[in-house]
């Protein structure tokens, strides 16, 4: 349905200039007569500057400005992290991503513990919120009884909702204290051979803050696969079912194995949000830029050294270096949410679950 | 036939799963009733009419409240609803009405991108474009940030919606010779209101809470401050200074703060899902 092409050559109108609506194209299928065509032309032909600037063009015009403006902002963002984190780029090079040094003071900026700790805490994240966010998608939409269907599918939704500070202000004053008291030191004793879980149990710390952004990526992951899960054709679990297989059974065979990369997709749109995930990691973390092996010490990601410093940032080189870091987090997040689209799309693309023409 | 030893098996293995399953899904509805139990029981104590009338009172001082961040924060969500929300409709306009070229494929995965972008980034992207030309933190910076936040929710719940208006309505105007701005403007538009309106107050909600891209655009402000030109306090990122405070008043105000803050955003969704998109969709299925 688009425009309307423009004709030249336009019906007499019977009243001139009552609008710049009237010199609208006629409505699709009108006979074009040459004769009165001709006629027309000879005496009031709207000039040509009518049938370029009509309401028709000038409303689709805008439109497309509007979408411009999409692809506007998104250069922006490039053109502006990649100009403001020059300075850094001429003066580290690639050095920037192997150098583990971070000093202000000296002015020598290496970036591998946030993308260690960035890394890790996504990744505890991942471990911790995949089995539940799977176990609530699968038991919603396969196992539970229908009016639990809706409320239990809401108020996983409802996490989506609650904001990122108040997540941190929870893990800050309920997570912190008990994972000091009772989970690191279980941790250690029964999971301290293992050499991930040593040192004092301070309570803030790389385990703690996956965890809370394990409960933030939950809701993502669940709503995607709970999505992925409702397309798969029913005819599939019926014949697993025919067949004599009990509902697990069904579950595993017919719908998991087929909905298996729109699963992994989910899961990595989970990843894409929880490596750009800021306040709430800022909070917990312990914000100390070091390489520790036990998942109980301090850590600092990408995201909440741009938060902690960016602000007080001294220097052009220093603030030039925190652009760099959020350059770095910017490519990794876009990649990441692309492959996960990607995925999805490759499951739900016959019959989109949310309704995407095209 | 199969033996009584693998059948048993089976069965058990069928419960064990079910079983695990909703076990599982306890402990993630669990973790939803901790989080708002904390946040009512620590919340409500400190609710009073202070809090929502005076400013923050200094340390050692108790009482106090976060008016000024409430109206920084209406502020700041008024600035990039202005200019988020009519970009975001047109674009969606586009995409749904226009957009079937490569141009449309195009603008459907950017926004797409712009919507995976970490808010963190786009705080800063802000601060580079506003406050570096401005030379000081400003309310309008952050309204910029957020509105950038806006964009990409808007446009693809208005483009969705306007594809569940069917054709035959768009082809009875053209029929009737009515042009196709007028048709879109007066019939597809509103047939669509409820929907759209659905995406922007999802899209208001979610940028209600984002601290993250304030941090260095609206700065936060101890004071009472009502020009755009200048730093601005707002809820969230008062919520953030006060949980980091070492005194147990901030606490206390930041507790409060958080359960505004929630039941503002949880309400919002909330009417949304029940009002608006049934009445969207009753129709539509």
């Amino acid at each position: 349905m688009g425009a309307v092409p423009e004709k030249r050559f336009s019906m007499p109108k019977p009243s001139r200039g009552r609008t710049a609506d009237s010199s609208h194209p006629e409505p699709m299928g009108t006979p074009d007569s040459p004769r009165i065509a001709l006629v027309t032309t000879a005496r009031k032909a709207p000039p040509w500057y009518r049938t370029v600037f009509t309401l028709d063009n000038g409303f689709r015009g805008l439109m497309t400005l509007a979408a411009l403006c999409v692809l506007g902002i998104v250069g922006l963002i490039v053109s502006e992290l990649m100009q403001r984190s020059s300075l850094a780029w001429h003066a580290f090079g690639l050095k920037f991503f192997v150098g583990s040094q971070w000093d202000p003071v000296s002015g020598s900026f290496g970036a591998v513990p946030f993308l260690y700790g960035t890394l890790v805490s996504s990744l505890i994240a991942l471990v911790i919120a995949v089995p539940l966010a799977i176990a609530v998608a699968v038991f919603v939409t396969e196992m539970c009884p229908k009016p639990l269907r809706k409320p239990i599918a809401y108020s996983t939704e409802l996490l989506a909702a609650i904001p990122s500070v108040i997540y941190g202000l929870w893990a800050m004053f309920v997570l912190v204290p008990l994972f000091r008291v009772y989970v690191e030191p279980w941790c250690m004793k029964y999971l301290g051979w293992s050499g991930l879980f040593e040192g004092p149990p301070f309570g803030i710390g790389m385990l703690t803050a996956g965890t809370v952004l394990a409960i933030m990526i939950i809701p993502i992951i669940s709503s995607i696969t709970r999505e992925v899960l409702s397309v798969v054709p029913q005819h599939q679990r019926e014949a697993a079912l025919a067949l004599g297989a009990t509902r697990w059974e069904m579950i595993r065979v017919a719908v998991l194995s087929n909905a298996r990369a729109g699963i992994v997709g989910a899961i990595i749109l989970g990843l894409g949000r929880a490596l750009g995930e800021t306040i709430a990691v800022t909070m917990v973390i312990g914000n100390t830029p070091q390489i520790a092996k036990s998942l109980l010490a301090p850590g600092y990601t990408m995201a909440s050294v741009i938060a902690n410093e960016f602000a007080e940032a001294p220097d052009d080189l220093y603030r030039s270096a925190l652009m760099e870091v959020g350059l770095a987090l910017f490519l990794v997040t876009i990649l990441v949410n692309i492959l996960a689209g990607l995925m999805v799309w490759t499951v739900t693309r016959g019959n989109p679950a949310r309704s995407h023409a095209q | 036939m199969p033996s009584k030893f693998v059948q048993l098996r089976r069965q058990v293995t069928d419960r064990f799963f079910t079983g695990l399953a909703a076990g599982l899904s306890v402990v993630v509805i669990g973790a939803l009733v901790a989080i708002f139990a904390y946040l009512v029981l620590r919340g409500a104590g400190s609710l009073n009419w202070a809090f929502f009338t005076q400013i923050q009172k200094p340390v050692g001082e108790s009482g106090g409240g976060m008016a000024n961040g409430i109206v920084g924060s209406i502020m700041i969500l008024v600035i990039a609803s202005c200019m988020g929300v009519p970009l975001g409709i047109g674009a969606g306009v586009y995409l749904a009405e226009f957009g079937r070229g490569r141009l449309g494929r195009l603008v459907r995965f950017t926004a797409d991108v712009l919507n995976g972008v970490p808010s963190i980034v786009i705080g800063m992207v802000a601060w580079g474009l506003v406050v570096v030309r401005q030379k000081h933190f400003s309310a309008f910076a952050g309204g910029v940030a957020l509105a950038i936040m806006m964009i990409p929710t808007v446009t693809r719940a208005t483009e969705e919606m306007l594809l569940l208006v069917p054709q035959s309505v768009r082809e009875a105007a053209f029929g009737l010779g009515i042009p196709q701005w007028r048709t879109t403007l007066s019939i597809t538009l509103p047939s669509a209101r409820a929907g759209i309106l659905t995406g922007v107050m999802l899209a208001f909600a979610r940028i209600a809470g984002e601290t993250a891209p304030l941090l260095f655009t609206a700065f936060g402000n101890q004071f009472w401050n009502l020009s755009p030109g200048q730093p601005i306090a707002a809820m969230p990122l008062q919520i953030y200074t006060y949980a980091l405070s070492p005194y147990d008043e901030w606490h206390r105000q930041a507790w409060a703060g958080a359960l505004v803050l929630v039941l503002l955003i949880v309400g919002t969704t909330t009417l949304v899902r029940f009002v608006f998109l049934r009445r969207m969709l009753g129709g539509a299925r």
